[in-house]
This record gives C-alpha cells, structure tokens and sequence, in this order.
C-alpha cells in the first residue's frame, strides 16, 4: 500500500538494510541520508535497489556537490510501488574523484552520470559511454567545481564587487586537455 | 487526322465564348493576305501557346496567394493581407525576394544535373496544359491518344525531382530522390488503371472527345465512375507531393528533402511549378471527370474556358483541403496502401466497367436507362469495397483503438524483477567491464542487419 | 538473398524542423531504417548551475523561466518549492491556490504546444499546431495580465507570488475555462485522436516497456503512458494538490499515440482543478514577507513538482550564505531521452522524428 504522500526514509533504516546485505558498505549514517564507501557503492545500490523493503527500483536523480575536500556524489533513489524517497551519498577525492558507474542499475543514470562527469570531473568506471555531454571535448576544466575560475581571497563573483583583474597566481585551474584520459 | 465539324456559337470573331472563331478570323486574313499558308499554323501555335503560358504564370503568381489564404482560412488565421488589396501582392513580392536571392550550389553537387533539375520539373506541367481542351475546338494540340500523353508527361515531374535530389550531393535530397522514384513506381499504376477505365468507358483517348462525350449524355463522368475519381485523386496527390503524401519533400523528416539544397529563384522554380503540376493534374481531373468546359447549358452562355477554369479550381480547392487537414503517412504505408488497396481496387473497376460496356453496347439500350443504373451500381460498388476494406483489411487497430484508463490515486503495477545486477561491475577499469544495457535491451547493434525495434502494425 | 546496402550517417540536427530546438541526433541508416542513434546536445547549455552559485535565492527564480521556457510557471513553483522546504517557510492560503492556477494553467498551454508540435512531426502542414497555438495563447494573454510576461514569467517568489491577479483576471479565466477551452478539447478529440493516419503513424511506435520506463527513470506523459499511474500531484502533493479532484489518465502501450492522448486528457484534468481552485480561492495575502536576500540555514533539500514534462525536481545546497552552495536541477526533458536509443533503433527516420516529437523534450531544459 502506498503512502498518500512521498516519506522520506531515515538514514538509519535505509543503513540497517544496506548493512544487512552490504556489510562494510556504509560509511556514515546522517539523519537524511546514508554516505557509502566507494569501493562498495557499486554493491550497495544493487541491494538497494533489489531489496524487499526499500525497493529502490526509481533513480530519481544523480548529481554530485563539491566539498572542497571531496566530491560527493548524491543519489535520490524512490520506491514508486511504495512512494518513498532516500537518499545516499558517495564520497569521491577531490583530485581524481571516482565512484563505479549505476548504468548497468539503471538505465536513466547513462546521462546524468554524462552530466556530472562533465561538469563535476567524477569519472564512473563502468560507464558505457562516459564523454562530456554539454560542453566540447576539450574545454579545460569542470566548471561546477568550486576552484574552477576561482576569485582571490575566496571571493564570489555575483554577491561582491567583481575584481578589476583576475590575478593569475591563486586564479583559476586551467588544466590542458589529458589526451587519452578524455579529460 | 479527320476534319471534325465545328460548332461555334456564333461566328463574330470576337465572341470569347470560343476563341477558335478568333483563329478561323486570323486564318481568313493571312489567306486574304497571301501569306504562306504554314504561317497560319505558325501563327496559331504562337497565340496558344502565349496564351498558355501567360495562364501559368498567372497561375504560378495567383496560385501562391489562393493556397495561403485558404489554408491560412482552414488554419483560423487570416493568411497574407497587408500587401496589396487583400494581400494580393504578396505572392509578387515573393517572387522579388526569390530573384534577389544568391542561387547557391553545394561544391560536391553535380552542376548541370542541379540546374537542369527545376526547369525539367517546370516543363510537363506547361506541356500537359497544351493537350487539354480548353473549350469547344479549343485544343492547342488535339492528340488522339491525349491522355496517355498526359499520363507520360505527369511521370516526368518525378523524374526531375529524382535529378535534382541526386545532383544535390546531400544525404536528405538523396533520400527524397529515393522516395520519389518508389512513389512513382507504384503510383503510376493505380493512376493508370483509374484513368483506363474512364478510357474503356467513353471508348476514346482524346480529350476533347471525353469531353463531348460527357456533353451528349449530359452527365460528369465522376458519377458514373466515383471509384476510379478516388484512386487517381488519392495517386496523383502522391504524385505531386502534396501533404497526405508529401513524403519526398517531408519538411518535419526529412526538412525539405529533394530541394533542400536549392535557393533562389531555383527554389522558385520548384515552388511554381509544384503549384503548377497542381494545376495541371486539377486540369487533368476537370477534364476527364467533371467534364471540362461543358456544364450542362451554361457554356452558351459564359465562355468554355472559364467554366473549365473554374473546375480546376474546384478541384486545386480539394487538393489544398486535404493539404490542410491531413497528416503524412510513412512511406511503407503510402506504398502499401498503393499496392494493397488501389490497385487491387483499379483492377476490379476495370472489370465492371468493362461489363458495363459490353451490356450496353450488347443490348444497345438508350442512355437514359443505362446511366442512372450505372451510377447506382457504382456508388453502391464503391462504397462496398471501401467500407469493407476499412472493416476487414484496414490496420487492426483502427477497429478497436484503446482509449486510456484513469485513475484517482497512484498505483504501480508490480513489475516482473528486473535484471540482476552484473557481476563484478563494481570497479571496472574501463568503460567495457559493465555489459551496456542497451545492447541486450534495444537492440542497438550496429551492423546487425534487419533489427526489429517493436511491434509494428 | 539479402540486399547488400551500405549504412549512411545521417545528422539530425540542430538545424532541422521537427528537433524542437538545437537538439542533434547522428542516426546510422540502413535504407530508411535506423541501426544506431546518437544523441548530442549542448548547444544551448548556459550553466545555469554554476550561475545560480553566485546570485541570491530570489535572483535564481528567472533562471528556471529559461530552463523549459514551454513551462515556466512550473519551474518557477518547483525551483521556490525547494528554497521554502531549506528555509522552513510558509506560504499563504491564497498563494498556493494561485500557484495551483498558474501551474495548471501553464500545464494546458505546454501540453498544446506539445500536442501541436507532435503532429507537426507526423506530418501535417501546420494546421493542428495553429488551432493548439491558437488555444495557447489565450493561456499566454491570462499570464501577460496577471505578470507582464507571456513566456518566462518570473511569477513565483519564495513565500508566495509575485502579484495578486487583477480583477479582470477572474472573468477572463472563467470565460476561457468554462466557455472556450472545453469546446477546444472537444475538437482536438475530433480531429487528432480518432485520425487514422496518426494512429498510422504514432501507434507501436517508440514504444517503452513498464520495467524499461522505471529503469530509465522517465517520469511525466513518458511513464504513464507505459501503463504507470503515477503522478507527483498525486504521489507527492505539494501546495495543496490533495484537495483537488482529479484524474491521472495512463495508458496502455507507452507509445507515441497514448502519450499524444495522455496529453490531451491531461489538459482536461487540468481544467477540472482550475475550476475547483477558482471556487475555493480564498482572500488574503498572496504573499509571506521573505527578506530578498534570503539566507537559508545550512542543509539541503530536493522537491520535486510535476511540469508538463515530468518531475522537475530541485536540490538544493545551503551553506548559510546569501547564495545556494550548490544547486542542481533534475531535468525531465533531459531523463526522458535517456531511451531515445532503445526507442528508435529498428524504426524508420519518419518513426523515430514522430518518438522526439512524442518525448516532448525542451532543449531549454536539457542543456540548462
């Protein structure tokens, strides 16, 4: 029977299951939201997803946020069957993030792993076709990452007066396309 | 070529209700001049044709304006209205615009097969209009065997498409070109058999006689033949790419197809003479159906040709409806419908047809008995086979379309479990340790031959 | 013996009619029949993501008008809907009626736009798409009167909208929702969904499986048409959806032809709640007092509404600042395509523009 409207599951019971298939997959447990180890991500969403109880058959979305020192990648994952929602979060390194692909889970990951991949840097082994999706082949850089084009002194450019010159030294990361890598 | 007896209404050669009066008068002063007595062929041959011409590009200018103000009608809006009274000058200033415009070639085109494209689509348009009896004796050229000239010169039209796609060097033209050669392979035939009884019926192949003979026994041939009016204007629409059937063109698939390379004044040309095939195979339909420029007694009073003129009108009003209302169909589906449908349709007219003349000729009834018999079987034929074909070989489901189920509150159904997940995809180094799902799913292998996507009709 | 053909690469865009924006899909053909579809887009990304980073909450909100520009208002409520769920804010009675109104409204002009745009695809010569567009921009002038804008109207504010609607505003929408739009509907029915040649041409084809929609997370006319009731205004109902009586329409097949359906019913569903929002459309403030540079505390937080496209959904990060620390936007348009092979290998090019045409995609909102 469904929720008459969409519950947000707890972290602590969406751990409790992946811990009972997963065993070493949970990192932290977070009132909202479950963070996993990478190396076992890939398991943990299997389980997730065939599990009886969660039933996370529905990606809702995949995105990934910049915290300065890691990269999160943030999964929404429903049970349209029993209206629920939760969420999970991988953490990847900041310098060469990487958390296995969900493609072969779900299909409606293919394009959105594209996007994060593109815009964040996060390389998913395990993708079928992981090129960028918005912007050209050699665009240097990911530009949601907090350091791309960064301001001095940690300025932002909308909220303060934008600097007459952007000084190169703590500027930006400009980095050269890696042939091969296609990064 | 036996003399025939004219009939003019009266003999003033100013009497336009038949300008072949005005011919017989320039024929009597070249005579009494001394002139040479080919110059009066000559001189005829120049007046009809200046007069033929000037009808086309009449037609050409005019034709622009009716199809986007009746369609712009059909469509709740008003269509051009600003230039001109009743935006009357708009097609003109198309025309300018088109003029003025850099005529592109593609490099990779193949030049003289690009430039000739347009004029040979122009030609059989102009050509047909010189068969068609104008009016009473009013034939520029009166062939005997007029309709198998019109049948071959209406095929041409596609040929010139057929050049000017494949002299374009572009993948989308490449595919019009494709489309049409298949169109026109199968819709000669239906348009053919339609036409071959009519033949059999009126027992000549000259138009002007069709035309006679619709006026003896004062009936349009459309009512004694309804079916074969319905294959030849189903074919000839196909024919001339016009929307039910525009598949060669196809703006929404393949963006313009055939003269997608084309600019200027060689698009132009493409665009007019679309406009005046219509025209042609309007002139065409007036002709062998409606009777021409008869219409019961009316043609003593206004000239022939404008009657004629207005039944093609009619006619051109018909095929801009459909234009209007109807989606495309998907080639396969144009050319099924064709080979399953008309044609087998076509065959079996051909045969009652051909019965009803032996009865008639056999029996040597009168007319007025004959033809209202024959009218009501037709019908009656006609509509049965449409009606069952629509119920017993039409797409299965047309019969039975499922509407949709509604419901007041969320409700998954419970899907069949879904597809373990692949082992060992936990860390794969490259992008080839995790067999792409798409491959066993959709079918997405490249070279794999015939591929089947999903249930077709 | 098999005819020996050579497959031809044929590029789909982002210059061709039947794309609905700069959208380009590079189709290996075989004859006319397609054996491998690739997608490229990009062309009309903005960055918008990274923007938002550096602009207050409340200067974000054009953004989602530019994003599916075919549905504004509905970006709009969803993109708020999230900002009031980070900051804990409540909105009156009245705003939310008013967004219900908007949203619904917003949905039929979409949904024609959609509807006219498909059948374009199948064919036809621009008809439908003037009587839809016709019906559309009644819709429009209701949004020009009440905002000023027709197209990306920047109505929703966090904690409400931006204007009360004038007085004329109730007439004029009674008249169109009663008198005018039902009679449309009507006609639609009439012309487009018993025609043959689109039942021809849409039905089997694109067609998506149950398990194959849910995998691929489609969401919208897209995973109804499969045969899934769901809706969000259903499943997850936001400013007061639960009150409302109404129908989610579902199909049978998940092809091309119901999800043309699907969008028609909707349009008549849509109708339904607007005249029970007009009935029950109390007084009050349209509006709760938010400072406009709002600062939510730190935490995150996903909404989700239901646009004519399907989920529209926003995260959104708050570090305590001014501006959102990270902000991410689910993209039905851009999810939907995530089939866009599996649907249109096997098919013809006539089949697979009618698949595009059918998907309803917004580059807008693809690319961002």
């Amino acid at each position: 029977m469904p929720h008459a409207a969409t519950v947000m599951l707890a972290g602590a019971t969406v751990a409790e299951r992946i811990r009972a298939a997963v065993p070493d997959a949970v990192r932290e447990v977070a009132p909202q939201w479950v963070v996993l180890e990478p190396s076992a991500a890939f398991e943990a969403m299997a389980a997730v997803r065939d599990d009886e109880l969660l039933d996370g058959k529905y990606l809702v979305e995949l995105c990934s946020v910049d915290q300065i020192t890691r990269i999160d990648v943030v999964y929404h994952i429903a049970s349209l069957a029993q209206n629920h929602l939760f969420e999970l979060k991988v953490p990847a390194d900041h310098e060469h993030p990487e958390v296995p692909s969900v493609t072969p889970l779900w299909v409606g990951a293919t394009l959105q792993e594209r996007e994060v991949y593109d815009l964040m840097g996060v390389r998913f082994p395990g993708h079928p076709e992981l090129t960028r999706l918005f912007l050209w082949d050699s665009f240097p850089g990911h530009p949601l990452r907090k350091d791309f084009l960064a301001l001095p002194g940690g300025q932002k450019a909308g909220l303060s007066q934008f600097p007459k010159q952007i000084v190169g030294e703590t500027g930006g990361e400009f980095r050269p396309r890696r042939p091969g890598t296609g990064e | 070529m036996t003399p025939r007896p004219l009939t003019l209404i009266t003999d003033n050669w100013y009497d336009i209700r038949d300008l072949s009066n005005l011919s017989g008068k320039i024929e009597e002063l070249i005579r009494d001049a001394n002139g040479p007595h080919w110059a009066v062929w000559v001189v005829s041959a120049l007046l009809g044709a200046i007069g033929i011409v000037a009808f086309i590009g009449g037609v050409a200018i005019i034709n622009i304006w009716i199809e986007r103000r009746v369609v712009g009608r059909m469509q709740s809006r008003l269509g051009p209205n600003r230039l001109g009274p009743f935006g009357l000058l708009q097609p003109l200033a198309d025309a300018i615009k088109l003029m003025q415009k850099e005529v592109l070639q593609p490099k990779a085109a193949d030049g003289l097969v690009f430039s000739i494209a347009p004029i040979a689509f122009t030609v059989p348009g102009i050509v047909i209009m010189a068969v068609l009896p104008w009016g009473r004796n009013m034939s520029l050229a009166r062939l005997d065997v007029g309709i198998l000239f019109i049948l071959a010169m209406s095929s041409l039209g596609a040929l010139a498409v057929f050049t000017g796609g494949y002299g374009s060097n572009n993948k989308y033209a490449l595919f019009g070109a494709m489309r049409v050669i298949a169109m026109l392979v199968t819709y000669e035939i239906p348009s053919v058999l339609a036409l071959l009884g009519l033949v059999l019926f009126s027992g000549t192949m000259d138009l002007a006689d069709m035309v006679l003979f619709q006026e003896k026994f004062w009936i349009p041939l459309v009512l004694v033949q309804p079916l074969p009016f319905l294959i030849y204007f189903i074919s000839s629409s196909a024919e001339l790419n016009r929307t039910p059937a525009d598949l060669a063109e196809a703006e929404s698939e393949i963006a313009g197809g055939y003269h997608v390379e084309y600019s200027g004044m060689k698009f132009g040309l493409f665009y007019a003479a679309e406009l005046i095939n219509a025209v042609a195979i309007s002139a065409i339909i007036a002709t062998v159906f409606l009777g021409g420029w008869w219409f019961y007694k009316l043609d003593e009073l206004v000239p022939g040709w404008m009657i004629f003129i207005g039944k093609i009108y009619a006619v051109y009003f018909l095929f801009v409806w459909t234009r209007g209302t109807l989606p495309r169909f998907r080639i396969d589906q144009l050319l099924a419908f064709a080979w399953k449908w008309m044609t087998p349709m076509a065959f079996a007219n051909i045969i009652v047809v051909a019965a009803e003349v032996l009865i008639w000729d056999e029996t040597g009834a009168s007319a007025g008995l004959v033809l209202p018999l024959y009218i009501a079987f037709n019908m009656l034929f006609a509509g049965v086979l449409i009606v069952a074909w629509v119920r017993f070989m039409g797409p299965r489901f047309s019969r039975f379309p499922d509407r949709l189920r509604y419901f007041d509150r969320i409700d998954v159904p419970s899907l069949p479990a879904m597809r373990a997940p692949a082992p060992a995809a936990a860390a794969p180094k490259s992008g080839s340790g995790a067999p792409a799902r798409s491959a066993s799913e959709g079918g997405g292998d490249l070279r794999g031959g015939r591929l089947v996507g999903g249930p077709r009709p | 013996m098999p005819i020996k053909s050579e497959p031809v690469e044929v590029n789909i865009g982002p210059q061709h009619p039947s794309t609905h924006g700069v959208f380009r899909m590079v189709a290996m053909i075989d004859g006319e029949r397609i054996t491998d579809v690739k997608m490229i887009v990009g062309y009309l990304h903005r960055s918008m993501e990274k923007l938002a980073e550096e602009r207050t909450y409340t200067q974000n909100i054009p953004f989602t008008d530019r994003m599916d520009y075919l549905a504004a208002m509905t970006s709009n409520l969803g993109y708020c809907l999230s900002v009031e769920k980070l900051a804990g804010i409540d909105v009156p009675e009245r705003a939310q009626v008013l967004r219900v109104i908007f949203a619904e409204l917003q949905r039929i002009a979409s949904h024609c736009m959609a509807t006219g745009a498909f059948i374009n695809d199948c064919g036809a010569w621009q008809t439908p798409v003037m009587y839809t567009f016709r019906d559309r921009e009644k819709v429009l002038d209701l949004f020009e009167m009440t905002c000023g804008a027709r197209i990306t109207t920047n109505y929703m504010r966090i904690g409400g909208v931006a204007f009360d609607v004038p007085d004329e505003f109730l007439p004029a929408l009674d008249m169109l929702i009663n008198d005018d739009l039902p009679f449309r509907f009507e006609e639609y029915d009439q012309l487009l969904v018993g025609n043959e040649i689109i039942l021809m041409r849409a039905r089997d084809v694109g067609v998506v499986s149950p398990e194959m929609a849910i995998n691929a997370s489609l969401s919208g006319p897209m995973l109804r048409s499969a045969g899934i009731a769901w809706d969000l205004r259903k499943a997850d109902p936001y400013s007061g959806y639960d009150q409302y009586t109404f129908e989610i329409p579902v199909g049978y097949n998940g092809d091309s032809y119901d999800r043309m359906v699907i969008r028609i019913e909707e349009m008549k569903q849509s109708l339904r709640i607007i005249r029970q929002a007009v009935h029950i459309l109390p007084g009050g403030p349209h509006k709760t007092e938010v400072p406009l540079a709002i600062r939510p505390p730190a935490g995150e937080a996903y909404s989700r509404v239901e646009s004519p496209k399907g989920e529209v959904g926003f995260y959104v990060v708050s570090d305590g600042g001014a501006a959102p620390y990270r902000w991410h936007v689910r993209a039905p348009s851009l999810i939907n395509l995530s089939v866009l092979k599996e649907m249109t290998v096997g098919q013809t090019i006539a089949d697979a523009i009618v698949t595009l045409g059918s998907i309803d995609i917004n580059v807008g909102e693809v690319d961002r």
